[in-house]
């Protein structure tokens, strides 16, 4: 069995950790750090609920090895709020009432996080006609499904999840 | 999953070195390759991560060609300002593959490296002939609405699962490959290969040779190119069918024209044949639709995937309509 030592920064505190080198993200996050915010649904990497960011980028955490992020940023569903301040994408779930269960929501909510910053970069999604320009300010609700597709809801609280992202735009 | 050893090389050369240890392979965004790992389908003995190589810059070469470093990430280079002005065919593919997450991690390296999804190759309680050579193909009599139409083989009927690399065989791209022996190059339509009797091999990159890069040659005329991708849901699913097309018009003639199909075959489908018959002939919807009944009398379809035949023709014909704006 082969073991590693790593030195990562998870939620803004600097964490040294030695893991299995089979260990996922998530995996390091759940069971090791007490990070039980981010869910492990299918940990096939179909699902989104272990998505969380990685140096401001969303990616699954169940395909992603502990191992390959050395000095690594790393922030969950934990980490989004500032203190009791939640974070504008968390306010807008409540306000929307965008779960059921809640089981997929940290995906949901770290996707959405690191999807507005994809918009607001400018990347197209398949949706985006060519050659188009999209900005968050003009995200409409089809761009928000392609680009949230990769969370799914077993609940179908998608009605609402739809309107809560673009509602945290603001 | 099996235990295995990790190393992070800082150069090609030792990335190459490292690889000729038994049981290696290259990691690069995870996204198959762990999860393979995690079936028992990929039990390697050391994981080579090729993440921290300096690969992954996009480059405009003196030819105007595009060289695409094999570690840049599928999302980066589908937002590359020059990719989606030079070849709208190769940003619209790379968008239409898997979800945000997954674009954020997987590589374009990786991404011609990825292996089917057949069910069968995917589940080890299964026999498979690309998993184990000589074990036999249950595909063919079983679950097969997604499988090959064309280019198949008594051994082999699995799908190439990339849609880049669809677009990438259109635009006529190489693929340069490293080995201790030293550079490889590779067309893509050479790189990739069909089942035969050797479904094992999805490639012909030669044993341990590392991906460093892609090139998509200079084509003036692919600002006129496009992907369309039809799948059993909205978003976030394999191809049944897709295309990638680029047209080049005289007027109302097609002076020259890309096709390739996806998910019809064990590789990036060329369908040559049908860009024969439309090379010098008239933009007409009857003319696109002759040349794609051309190109599919080669299919071979199966009991539940014979559905494949008209829908590619349908949708190649659709895409080719809307690229040249011929009333539909």
């Amino acid at each position: 069995m082969a073991r590693m030592s790593l030195d990562l920064t998870v939620n803004g505190e600097r964490r040294k950790v030695d893991v299995d080198t089979r260990t996922t993200v998530l995996d390091l996050l759940r069971e090791q750090l007490g990070l039980t915010g981010s869910k492990k649904g299918c940990d096939h990497g179909q699902c989104g609920a272990c998505t969380v960011l990685v140096a401001g980028r969303r990616v699954l955490g169940c395909l992603v090895l502990a191992v390959t992020l050395e000095g690594a940023e790393v922030t969950t569903v934990e980490g989004l709020a500032d203190g009791d301040d939640l974070h504008p994408v968390q306010r807008a779930f409540l306000d929307a009432d965008a779960f059921q269960c809640g089981y997929c929501t940290p995906g949901q909510l770290c996707s959405a996080v690191g999807m507005l910053r994809e918009v607001g970069e400018g990347w197209p999604s398949v949706v985006t006609p060519p050659g188009a320009t999209v900005s968050v300010s003009s995200l409409g609700p089809d761009e928000v499904r392609e680009r949230m597709s990769g969370n799914l809801c077993r609940c179908g609280a998608y009605v609402n999840i739809v309107p809560a992202v673009l509602a945290a735009r603001r | 999953m099996k235990a295995f050893e990790y190393e992070r090389p800082v150069g090609v050369t030792e990335a190459v070195a490292l690889a000729r240890r038994a049981g290696s392979r290259f990691l690069g965004g995870g996204t198959n390759l762990v999860d393979l790992m995690k079936l028992g389908v990929e039990t390697p003995d050391l994981l080579v991560d090729l993440t921290g190589l300096d690969l992954a810059e996009v480059l405009e070469q003196p030819d105007g060609a595009l060289r695409i470093g094999a570690t840049v990430r599928n999302s980066d280079l589908s937002a590359n300002d020059a990719v989606r002005a030079r070849y709208p065919v190769l940003s619209q593919a790379l968008v239409a593959g898997a979800s945000g997450q997954l674009r954020n991690m997987a590589t374009v390296g990786g991404n011609m490296l990825q292996r089917t999804r057949c069910p069968y190759f995917q589940d080890v309680t299964k026999a498979c002939n690309k998993r184990v050579p000589g074990s036999g193909c249950p595909a063919r009599a079983g679950e097969h609405r997604n499988l090959a139409i064309l280019g198949a083989s008594e051994a082999c009927i699995a799908t190439s699962p990339s849609d880049f690399a669809v677009a990438l065989a259109a635009l006529d791209a190489g693929v340069t490959a490293l080995t201790t022996e030293g550079e490889v190059s590779l067309t893509v339509s050479d790189f990739f290969r069909l089942p035969g009797d050797e479904p094992q091999r999805d490639t012909n990159l030669p044993p341990g040779a590392l991906v460093t890069a892609l090139t998509v040659p200079r084509l003036d005329w692919a600002t006129r190119s496009a992907y369309r991708k039809v799948r059993d849901r909205a978003s976030y699913a394999f191809a049944l069918v897709s295309v990638a097309a680029a047209v080049d018009l005289d007027g109302d003639r097609v002076r020259d024209v890309r096709l390739a199909l996806g998910g019809v075959a064990h590789a990036p489908w060329r369908a040559t044949r049908a860009e024969e018959a439309l090379r010098g002939g008239p933009a007409t919807e009857e003319a696109f639709s002759a040349a794609l009944r051309g190109e599919l009398e080669a299919a071979e379809p199966l009991p539940h995937n014979g559905f494949k035949v008209d829908l590619a023709h349908n949708v190649a014909v659709r895409t080719l309509t809307e690229l040249t704006g011929v009333p539909a």
